[in-house]
């Protein structure tokens, strides 16, 4: 029988190696699906990895699809490291969106500075506000996490094509379940005039920044790590363990909310029934990936947008199913987190007792 | 009669500790036979060689007249040696008959299982229903779930670990019929315990252990409860002129009617438990483990909150609705007995681990950040001034040995300058200079008039520390004695549960 035990101690060079081993370990494993589907393998490589950058606009797209991965990949980061894992980011970007889209669309003649700045508090409270139901189920009820926000994560989904169809629909869009255009002002300002870069481009790599301290140098992030590592600690230490757990709540919520205001109206310009490529899903990838390091979630963020172009790619210059970019994303996601349990453990045979 | 095991010279060694010190002992067929000691006696040691689970370094056992090398719990499954565990291993989902049938290796076992669950239950006097769900069930029958699968294999030796320790006094009595009943049919029991009237009432035999070594084989009838308690304690005084003279000012940690359900099933109630410390003054609480010690430390740390805030008092101030941080801050300072994951995160560094507990009375934070250099600065000190090795402050606590990791967090809350210190296990699992280092330093800290309570599983530790000792058993505190006017035999009859709670 095969069996699993502990190493005792866990090499350090792996433990930032395994990204770089899993990475490699997908391109072997989609290599070979692509082989069986009667295309040169190599060719993986090149179409997700390589082809996405060369295109024109191509480093572009990149950093306006890394932008939300990021945010949302150090959020859940900050909540993961304290042991809560929210993995209903996907449900907090869409109500993050609606709060910012509802506001943009009920001040169409706000200017830039007026409607910005609310525009940033509302994706926060919406995002931050949706993840606190999850977090008042687990203080309140012991509820678990994990199934609360992923199944809130569907309610939102619906609640956006509610809205979308019904009461937000343009009267003027021809019946499409798209709201109206929401005002120049409302896009905010480009980083670089005539781009597509928003504002959410410069905040994103900051917030990493901001959070990296947070943890490593502050109480507060201290208390969050001490709970992941060791609850007992903490309550010897006398942390308040509902409270860490409404606040990773309500960052990971909060940040999701501004990734995904910044989605609705810095690029997407109008709210439809599709907000993003399920960019909440993905942010946990992202955030392993990133080793749950603020700062690693950067690169990671850049790796698993680089797939989406890649999967793009692979769509219009392979004719292969949409479904190849989940596909890579859930291989890269298993290979890491099978290359983090053999860091840990080691596996043997087992004679049965 | 032909003994139907005997041990002769068992020896087991431990990295820092002789377990079993040449450990001989016969059981005869049909003996109900009494392995009696204090915790940390070897007991569980020895059992653990017998049944398999542990390999003696020296030493022979011979089973039924021939000497066998039991090579893993299979195989002394095998010989006929059952064995019933303190906590049971069951699953709560499903029936008592598939639970059996899950702990009984090959499929040909399990053939007419419920007909002879039935039999075994009816003719031992172990009610139990094959189609009851765990679940359902109390704490005894759990248990008698526990003998019946041992009693299906047909042992020849069943050996029961502290089974009375769950039970109520009700179900005692009809295990103890049990027993004898099995014992009369041919199945010898070895039990172990620490209870002094249990064994009297029940055991043909005992055997004494005593820091890993036999002291005594006795037939515990012929013998007073005192006489058992002191040789399970010892006799050997150690000489009053280590005694300070003590300094007492006025108490500075009260403790009056506190009563505290247990958080879980195998913990234990605090029951109407009253002291008070005075400044200067070390009291210690003596006990068998699992007698209410972590209940009692939780509920002075405030990890646990008493019901009522005047149950607890440090220097008047009612504490018993505040939790650890706030009494901290009036300067209660703590040390639990599990060091990794309660007293210390052991993935963090020595400096983070002086940051858990001595954020407020370090003043370790600013604008709610970590004051870094004065943190690693304190955790430099704990490490000079309590001979701490480590590679430095930046060392993880999980690198560091137990005895070093003790002396740190010991040292980490010395230097918080506490007005009341409670302390769990000081010096558990340290080597005889550390030990001493952690001892004078809690009788400086005593003498510069901070209030100690050390908790304490060794006897020898609180002689030699403490003014005054109370003895904890089942939640009940008994009433402080000055330890000079304190005789073992008195102690270790309070350890063993004869009640003289005043």
């Amino acid at each position: 029988m095969l069996s699993l035990s502990p190493r005792g101690t866990a090499s350090d060079f792996w433990r930032y190696a395994a990204p770089v081993l899993a990475l490699a370990l997908t391109a072997l494993i989609t290599g070979a699906l692509f082989a069986a589907m009667g295309r040169p393998a190599l060719l993986t490589v090149t179409t997700f990895l390589i082809t996405p950058l060369l295109a024109t606009g191509g480093l572009e797209a990149l950093l306006v699809k890394a932008a939300p991965l990021v945010m949302m990949g150090v959020g859940l980061s900050i909540a993961y490291r304290a042991n809560v894992w929210n993995i209903g980011a996907e449900g907090q970007y869409i109500l993050g969106a609606l709060a910012a889209g509802g506001l943009a669309l009920a001040l169409p003649d706000a200017p830039g500075w007026v409607i910005v700045p609310l525009l940033i508090a509302a994706g926060l409270v919406g995002g931050a506000g949706y993840a606190l139901i999850v977090a008042w189920l687990r203080t309140r009820f012991n509820a678990n996490e994990i199934l609360t926000s992923l199944m809130l994560a569907y309610v939102a989904q619906y609640l956006l094509v509610y809205l979308v169809t019904g009461p937000w629909r343009d009267p003027d869009g021809f019946g499409f379940p798209q709201t109206a255009l929401f005002s120049d002002a409302a896009g905010g300002p480009r980083l670089i005039d005539g781009s597509n870069l928003h504002l959410g481009l410069m905040f994103a790599p900051l917030i990493a920044l901001a959070a990296w301290v947070m943890l490593g140098r502050s109480v507060l992030g201290f208390q969050l790590r001490v709970m992941g590592q060791a609850p007992r600690a903490a309550r010897f230490a006398g942390f308040d363990e509902n409270r860490l757990i409404w606040l990773a709540m309500a960052i990971s919520g909060g940040l999701a909310g501004l990734a995904g205001m910044f989605e609705v109206t810095g690029n997407q310009g109008q709210l439809t029934i599709n907000l993003g490529p399920g960019y909440g899903f993905t942010a946990i990838i992202v955030g392993f990936l990133g080793r749950l390091n603020p700062l690693g979630v950067i690169p990671a963020g850049l790796l698993l947008a680089l797939t989406y172009l890649g999967g793009d790619a692979a769509q219009m210059n392979l004719g292969l199913s949409s479904a190849i970019t989940g596909i890579f994303q859930g291989i890269l996601l298993f290979c890491l987190l099978g290359s983090d349990v053999l860091i840990s453990h080691r596996l043997h045979w087992k004679r049965r007792p | 009669m032909p003994p139907l095991v005997e041990l002769a010279g068992i020896t087991k060694r431990f990295p820092g500790c002789l377990a079993n010190d040449s450990v001989s002992l016969t059981i005869a067929p049909r003996q109900i036979h009494a392995l009696l000691g204090e915790n940390g006696a070897g007991k569980s040691t020895l059992v653990k060689i017998i049944s398999g689970v542990l390999h003696q370094d020296a030493g022979q056992i011979i089973w039924c007249g021939t000497e066998v090398t039991i090579r893993d719990p299979a195989h002394a499954r095998a010989l006929g040696i059952g064995m019933v565990f303190q906590h049971f291993s069951l699953f709560e989902a499903l029936t008592v008959a598939e639970n059996i049938a899950l702990g009984l290796g090959t499929a040909r076992e399990r053939v007419g299982l419920r007909d002879r669950i039935i039999a075994v239950s009816l003719s031992y006097g172990l009610p139990v229903d094959p189609d009851r769900v765990v679940h359902d069930l109390s704490v005894g029958e759990r248990q008698r779930i526990e003998i019946v699968r041992c009693l299906l294999r047909n042992p020849k030796l069943l050996i029961m670990d502290e089974p009375t320790s769950v039970l109520t006094p009700l179900e005692a009595e009809t295990l103890f019929a049990t027993l004898r009943r099995l014992a009369s049919e041919g199945c010898s029991i070895l039990y172990i315990s620490h209870k002094l009237d249990e064994v009297r009432a029940l055991c043909d035999v005992a055997t004494i252990m005593r820091q890993g070594r036999v002291v005594a084989h006795c037939v515990p009838r012929e013998k007073t409860t005192s006489e058992l308690a002191s040789l399970m304690i010892g006799r050997d005084f150690l000489p009053p002129a280590s005694r300070r003279v003590s300094v007492t000012g006025a108490p500075r940690l009260v403790v009056e009617h506190l009563s505290l359900a247990a958080t879980n099933p195998f913990g234990t109630a605090l029951r109407d438990v009253s002291f008070s410390v005075a400044g200067g003054e070390i009291l210690g609480i003596a006990g068998i483990a699992g007698n209410g010690q972590g209940e009692l430390m939780d509920a002075l740390s405030g990890e646990i909150l008493a019901p009522a805030a005047d149950a607890i008092r440090l220097d008047a101030t009612p504490i018993g609705k505040t939790g650890p941080h706030g009494r901290r801050r009036l300067g209660g300072c703590f040390v639990p007995e599990e060091r990794n994951g309660h007293g210390a995160v052991a993935g963090m560094s020595l400096a983070e681990n002086f940051f858990l507990s001595g954020q407020l009375r370090g003043v370790l934070a600013r604008f709610g950040l970590i004051r870094r250099a004065r943190t690693t600065d304190f955790a430099d000190r704990v490490i000079s001034r309590f001979d701490v090795r480590a590679s430095g402050t930046m060392a993880e606590a999980k690198s560091l040995s137990g005895g070093n990791l003790q002396k740190f967090l010991v040292g980490r809350e010395m230097l918080l300058d506490p007005a009341v210190l409670v302390v769990s296990q000081p010096s558990w699992g340290v080597d005889a200079s550390a030990a001493q280092a952690i001892h004078q330093a809690i009788l400086a800290l005593a003498a510069s008039g901070a209030a100690i309570v050390v908790i304490s599983q060794d006897l020898d530790e609180i002689m030699l520390l403490a003014d005054r000792i109370a003895v904890i058993a089942a939640g009940l505190l008994s009433d402080p004695v000055p330890v000079a006017e304190a005789t073992r035999e008195q102690i270790g009859l309070l350890m063993g549960g004869v009640a003289s709670h005043a």
